[in-house]
């Protein structure tokens, strides 16, 4: 699905070095979760993967579905199924959270070669989803994410990802800001999308997430690199011990 | 030595055109009369440039290369189809009176259910019977006024409308203004307007035509806005992309009423939308908005004068503009604040937004104050689209192309949506998609 092979790359504007020879594999189906202190790299990398233009890549690739992902722009990189969900979902005035979705979700569609979809299909497929995630027919008339609380952007970002169903989901720092019964149905959300096509990344500096989401692979990252990898257990030995001996060690 | 080059001058092509064109139309009657005068006014100053302050981002010696001669009527058939262009507010029951290539129609115009509330004569009929109706303003004199002068000399027709002491009118009341044909021509009205007081109604301008046509509109508007009355006064310019569009706007708001302008403007090569507006009465309030979508090689401007020259008015003013590849947008505010004008507020904020690296946008806010108790400000931005925004949509699939056309749109809705008319807001944003090719709205 995913490979980032010494990956390094630095803030356009400042040069500033963010990564610094970053490899990481994910196979089909399967969930990683990226733990980290803060500052190591990890929301540059969900940006990069992304396609935000504030950063440089100077050496590396990331290869995507056997295609190399920095050659795409943002839109064709989520037409091919990548999404992430953003740490701070933007608010947008004036952009109806309806119109936008269903804005999204065409351009989608018309970048893939298939048909638009129409009004009514779209009306019924945002409201199977977003009942599940507590997604009031009100917010959804609302401007996108404007006036919405922390929890409610975090579980829109979840809504369109089920809409949007991608093949990759990078989710970075879903959990940050959200109280114990936000997380979980975000977490639900996430783990109703589990599936053997879909591989997901979860980002985050605290294990707590990863009590719901639980990962397949646990990676470790500082100053811009893994530094470890492993299984569950890893998440629970960072609980246990924090990041101050990778700090150190990288 | 500026004032004996400026005597001698010799005249721009446009000019010598105008001449031409107020040579052709001459006739002994008093009508006439009235209109040697009001172009005597004009050629006095010719055309307005860049050295005339108010005049000083729209030169239109430069801009206006030409002036094509009165148009002539169009047939019943070319005028019908060009009304047919004229549907901007086509989702709202509304009565209408048109005028095509500078003439009423009275075939396609509609006033049923208004008869009690309303008055209406066409000026046309006024000026063939020699009436003398080109009266002068106390907002704005020929001398200075090169729209008005220009309008005095070469004015075919209009709606002299006068709205009943007290009427609400039952449904809103459109002038259409159409040009039908290939050929350029001038179609020039004058219209007067009296609500009176207490009356309540929302009023409609619509300008289109043809593009590819190098016509040009001119019309002035006399406002007379009685005691308490409330009108909502919307302008949606939307003239053919050769079109020069030349629009003034009178309005004395009496005691206590409330008038509240927009101006949607999208269409014309050149063009000018000024208000000049009085207060009368005291406790009066207006709220001034607009948007405005200027595209290629477009000059839209919009200037307004706001006159506090009484006490205790209040005027809001709220513009907003997206000026794309080599486009240029004008806006020019001024609030002036007499002496005795205690307890005014005053408010005016302009934004534009900037598309392209050769957009343009001039931005020229200005308050005089003469009085000591009032609360007045003003503000002006111009930016460029929110970058994170953009990304933001881009990251869910959206191109940048229709992600900034989004954008747009949701700046220029921040303006509309300030309309107190639901179906005025859903007209104007449903065009506003339009102009901005964009699939419509999901609610």
């Amino acid at each position: 699905m995913l490979e980032i092979d010494n990956l390094h790359a630095k803030v356009a504007e400042d040069d500033t070095e963010i990564l610094r020879g970053l490899s990481l594999k994910v196979g089909p189906g399967e969930v990683h979760a990226i733990m980290g202190p803060n500052g190591s790299g990890k929301s540059t990398l969900s940006y990069i993967l992304a396609g935000k233009e504030d950063y440089d890549v100077t050496d590396g690739s990331i290869t995507y579905k056997g295609e190399d992902l920095l050659e795409m722009e943002p839109d064709e990189r989520a037409a091919a199924g990548v999404f992430l969900a953003f740490q701070y979902p933007i608010e947008i005035p004036g952009v109806g959270t309806m119109t936008f979705l269903k804005t999204a979700m065409n351009a989608q569609r018309r970048a893939r070669g298939e048909p638009e979809l129409t009004t009514p299909d779209f009306m019924r497929q945002v409201r199977e989803l977003a009942g599940a995630l507590n997604i009031t027919p009100d917010m959804l008339k609302r401007p996108l994410n404007v006036g919405f609380s922390g929890g409610e952007k975090k579980r829109n970002e979840i809504l369109q990802m089920a809409l949007l169903a991608p093949s990759l989901c990078v989710m970075d720092e879903t959990d940050s800001g959200l109280d114990i019964d936000a997380l979980r149905i975000v977490a639900d959300g996430v783990n109703r999308m589990r599936s053997p096509e879909r591989s997901i990344i979860v980002i985050t500096h605290y294990q707590r997430l990863l009590e719901y989401i639980v990962p397949d692979h646990v990676h470790v990252m500082s100053r811009g690199r893994i530094v470890k990898s492993g299984g569950r257990e890893l998440a629970l030995e960072l609980e246990e011990n924090g990041y101050a001996e990778y700090v150190e060690a990288a | 030595m500026m004032a004996g080059a400026e005597r001698t001058r010799t005249r721009t092509r446009a000019e010598e055109a105008l001449a031409r064109n107020f040579a052709a139309l001459a006739s002994d009657d008093a009508v006439h009369e009235m209109r040697s005068q009001a172009f005597d006014a004009f050629m006095e100053k010719g055309l307005p440039h860049r050295r005339v302050e108010d005049w000083k981002y729209t030169d239109l010696r430069a801009l206006m290369s030409d002036a094509p001669p009165p148009a002539s009527p169009a047939s019943p058939q070319a005028a019908e189809e060009a009304l047919a262009r004229a549907d901007v507010f086509a989702g709202i029951d509304r009565a209408r009176i048109v005028f095509v290539n500078g003439q009423f129609l009275p075939a396609l115009s509609d006033l049923k259910g208004l008869e009690e509330d309303v008055e209406f004569a066409s000026f046309g009929r006024f000026l063939a019977g020699g009436g003398a109706l080109l009266v002068a303003t106390d907002q704005a004199d020929e001398a200075e006024a090169p729209v008005l002068a220009l309008n005095g000399a070469f004015v075919t027709d209009g709606a002299v409308l006068r709205i009943r002491e007290g009427a609400k009118l039952a449904r809103p009341l459109e002038i259409v203004t159409v040009y039908a044909g290939a050929e350029p021509g001038l179609q020039t009205l004058r219209h007067q307007v009296s609500v009176g007081d207490g009356a309540e109604a929302v009023i409609l301008q619509s300008y289109v035509g043809p593009d590819d046509v190098a016509y040009h509109t001119n019309a002035v508007t006399d406002v007379r806005i009685g005691k308490g009355a409330k009108v909502k006064w919307v302008k949606a310019q939307e003239e053919g992309n050769k079109a020069v569009h030349l629009g003034l706007d009178l309005p004395r708001v009496d005691a206590d009423a409330v008038f509240d302008p927009f101006l949607f403007a999208a269409g014309s090569a050149v063009a000018r939308a000024e208000i000049r507006l009085i207060f009368d009465g005291e406790g009066a309030s207006a709220g001034i908005r607009g948007a405005t979508i200027a595209r290629g090689r477009q000059h839209l401007d919009t200037t307004l004068i706001v006159d506090h020259a009484v006490p205790e008015c209040t005027s809001q003013e709220f513009f907003k503009a997206a000026i794309d590849d080599e486009a240029k947008g004008v806006f020019q505010g001024r609030i002036n604040v007499w002496r005795d004008a205690q307890k005014t507020e005053g408010k005016m904020m302009s934004q534009a937004l900037l598309l392209s690296e050769s957009a343009e946008f001039d931005n020229k806010p200005e308050l005089e104050i003469f009085a000591d108790d009032v609360v007045c400000g003003h503000g002006a931005t111009c930016g460029q689209i929110d970058e994170e925004m953009l990304f933001f949509m881009r990251s869910r699939g959206v191109p940048m192309e229709e992600a900034e056309r989004l954008l747009v749109h949701a700046f220029l809705a921040e303006a509309i949506e300030e309309i107190a008319d639901e179906d005025v807001i859903e007209a104007l944003e449903a065009r506003t998609r339009r102009w901005l090719s964009l699939a419509s709205e999901v609610r």
